[in-house]
C-alpha cells in the first residue's frame, strides 16, 4: 500500500504538467498567429511579403483543390521515391561491404565520411550534363544525397552486429545472400532505418532544390514559379505543404524505427 | 604497450589500406582520362581530369578564389556569430524555463528535420538577393542542433557540481557562469559544430542557387559559361574546402572533449 501512494500522487501531477504544456503550446501558436496578422496589417513590410492569415489559408485551400498541384506532387514523389530506392540500395550495399571488411573500411570509409556532409547541390551542373534537364538530373541529385547517410549508417550497423550471429551463419555455411538477408539486415535494422530516414530527408532537399534551379515540373518548380510571379500567399501555402510533408514522413519513419526497437526488445 | 604506442601501431596497420584506397581513386581518375582520350566517354560531358587539374590555377587567379573564399567565410562567420548568441541563448532559456522546454523541445527537433533551405525564395523576398539572405538561411539551418545540444549540455551537468555551487552560496548568475556553462561547454560545442556544418552546407548551396556570393556562385558562373574543366575544378575546390572545414571543427571538438 505504501509503495502505491507515490504512484497515485504522481499520476495527477503528470496530467497537470501535460495540461500546462498543452496550454503553453496553444499560447505560443496563438501569439505567433496574432503577431503575424498584426505585422500583415501594419504595413511595415512591403505589401504581400507577410500576407494576412486568411490570404494564406485561402491559397492553401485553393492549392489543395487544384489538379495540377497533385500532378506536380506526383512528379516530385516519383523522383524522390526512385532516388531513395537507387541511392538507398547502393548505400546499403556499400555500407555492408565496408562494415564487413576492415581493409575496405580503412581504404574507403574516410572518403564516405568526408564527402557525406559536403554541399551536394554544387554537383547539380554535373548532373545536368550527365542526365539532362528532365527528371533524370533531379533523381540523380536525390541519389547522391541519399547514398551517403545510408552507407555510413549501414557500415556502423554492420560493425555492431553480435559476432556470435555471424559465426552461427558461417557455421551453417550460409551463402553471402543468405548472410545478408537472414543475419546482417535483421540484426542492423535500427541503424538501417535511421540511415534511410536521414537519406530520405536529404533526398527530399536535394530533389526539391534541383527542381527550383532548373525544372518545369514538381513542387520545387511550383515554389520558384510562385516566387517569380510574386504570388506570396501561394508560396507560403506551398512551403507549408512541403514542411508538413517532410516533417511528417520523417516522423513516420522515426516511429517505424522505434517500433522496430520495441519489437527487438 | 603505452596508449601512444598502441595508437601508432593501429595507424601503421591502416597505412597499406589507406594507400590502396588512394591508389584506387588515382586509378579511376587515370581510367577516366584514358576512356575520354579513346573517345569512349564524351569529352563535352566529362572533361579530361588533366584539364581539370590544369584549370585550378587558372580559376584561382582569374575567378578571384581568395576573395570568393573570404566572402563565403564571412557569411559562415556571421552565421556562427548568430548561432552562438541566439542559439545558445535560446538553449539557456529552454533549460531555465522547464515548461517552455517541455512544450517546444519536440518542435525544435522537428525543425532539425525540416528542409529549411527551401525557404530561400521567401528569404529572397524579405532580404533581397544579398548576403543577408544567405547568412539567414545558414543561421536558420544550424539553429536546431545548437539549441538542443545547449539544453542537453546544461541538463547533463553533474549534480555534485551544482551542490558544490550551492554550498558555496553562489548566486544564480555565478552558478551559471562558473559551474553550468563550463560543464556544458563541450556538449555546447558539439551543437555549434553540427550547426556550423549545416550552416556551411546551406550557405554554399544558396550561393549556388541564387548566383550570389562566394564559392557557390563560382560553380554556377562557370557552369553557365559552359567552362567544363573550370566547373569541375570549382566543385573540387568546394569539396576540398568543405573537407578542411569539417576536419578543423572535428579536431577542435576532440580537443575540447579529450575523454571521448
Amino acid at each position: 500500500m505504501a509503495a502505491a501512494a507515490p504512484v497515485i500522487a504522481a499520476a495527477p501531477s503528470r496530467a497537470s504538467t501535460a495540461r500546462r504544456v498543452l496550454a503553453v503550446r496553444v499560447a505560443i501558436v496563438l501569439a505567433v498567429l496574432a503577431a503575424w496578422q498584426a505585422l500583415a496589417m501594419s504595413g511595415l513590410l512591403f505589401r504581400d511579403v507577410v500576407p494576412p492569415l486568411q490570404a494564406i489559408g485561402g491559397a492553401l485551400v485553393a492549392l489543395l483543390g487544384r489538379a495540377d498541384f497533385y500532378a506536380n506532387l506526383g512528379v516530385t514523389a516519383m523522383e524522390i521515391g526512385i532516388a531513395v530506392v537507387i541511392g538507398g540500395l547502393a548505400g546499403l550495399a556499400a555500407g555492408i561491404a565496408l562494415g564487413a571488411n576492415r581493409f575496405l573500411s580503412n581504404a574507403f570509409e574516410a572518403l564516405l565520411l568526408y564527402l557525406g556532409p559536403t554541399p551536394k547541390i554544387v554537383f547539380f551542373p554535373v548532373m545536368l550534363m550527365w542526365f539532362g534537364t528532365g527528371a533524370g538530373s533531379k533523381i540523380a541529385m536525390g541519389v547522391v544525397s541519399c547514398f551517403f547517410p545510408v552507407a555510413i549508417s549501414a557500415a556502423a550497423g554492420m560493425r555492431e552486429i553480435d559476432a556470435v550471429l555471424i559465426r552461427v551463419g558461417r557455421s551453417f555455411r550460409a551463402t553471402t545472400w543468405k548472410m545478408v538477408t537472414s543475419i546482417y539486415l535483421p540484426a542492423m535494422r535500427q541503424p538501417v532505418v535511421n540511415g534511410f530516414r536521414l537519406g530520405l530527408g536529404v533526398a527530399i532537399i536535394g530533389t526539391l532544390l534541383a527542381e527550383t534551379k532548373l525544372s518545369n515540373k514538381g513542387l520545387g518548380y511550383l515554389v520558384i514559379q510562385a516566387y517569380a510571379t510574386f504570388d506570396m500567399p501561394r508560396m507560403y501555402a506551398l512551403l507549408i505543404v512541403l514542411f508538413v510533408l517532410s516533417i511528417g514522413v520523417n516522423a513516420l519513419i522515426g516511429r517505424l524505427g522505434r517500433g522496430d526497437r520495441r519489437a527487438i526488445a | 604497450m603505452s596508449a601512444a604506442a598502441a595508437a601508432s601501431a593501429t595507424s601503421a596497420s591502416r597505412l597499406p589500406a589507406q594507400l590502396c584506397g588512394a591508389a584506387s581513386v588515382l586509378a579511376v581518375v587515370a581510367a577516366v582520362e584514358l576512356l575520354i582520350r579513346a573517345g569512349a566517354i564524351n569529352a563535352f560531358v566529362i572533361p579530361l581530369p588533366s584539364q581539370v587539374i590544369a584549370a585550378i590555377p587558372r580559376i584561382v587567379v582569374e575567378e578571384h578564389i581568395p576573395l570568393r573564399f573570404w566572402q563565403t567565410s564571412k557569411e559562415v562567420l556571421w552565421a556562427a556569430l548568430l548561432l552562438a548568441t541566439v542559439g545558445i541563448g535560446l538553449g539557456v532559456l529552454l533549460y531555465r524555463v522547464r515548461l517552455l522546454r517541455l512544450a517546444t523541445e519536440t518542435w525544435v527537433g522537428a525543425l532539425a528535420a525540416a528542409p529549411i533551405v527551401l525557404l530561400f525564395p521567401l528569404f529572397l523576398v524579405i532580404f533581397g538577393r544579398s548576403a543577408t539572405t544567405i547568412v539567414m538561411i545558414g543561421f536558420c539551418a544550424g539553429l536546431a542542433p545548437v539549441i538542443l545540444k545547449t539544453v542537453e549540455g546544461l541538463a547533463g551537468t553533474r549534480p555534485v557540481l551544482i551542490d558544490v555551487g550551492r554550498s558555496l552560496k553562489l548566486t544564480r548568475r555565478q552558478q551559471f557562469w562558473k559551474i553550468l556553462l563550463p560543464a556544458a561547454l563541450p556538449t555546447v560545442f558539439v551543437g555549434m559544430r553540427l550547426g556550423l556544418v549545416f550552416a556551411m552546407i546551406n550557405i554554399v548551396g544558396v550561393e549556388y542557387l541564387i548566383n550570389f556570393g562566394g564559392l557557390g556562385q563560382l560553380v554556377n558562373d562557370l557552369a553557365e559559361r559552359y567552362d567544363l574543366p573550370g566547373t569541375y575544378g570549382a566543385i573540387l575546390f568546394v569539396v576540398l574546402t568543405s573537407i578542411v572545414f569539417f576536419d578543423l571543427t572535428e579536431r577542435l571538438e576532440r580537443w575540447l572533449r579529450p575523454h571521448r
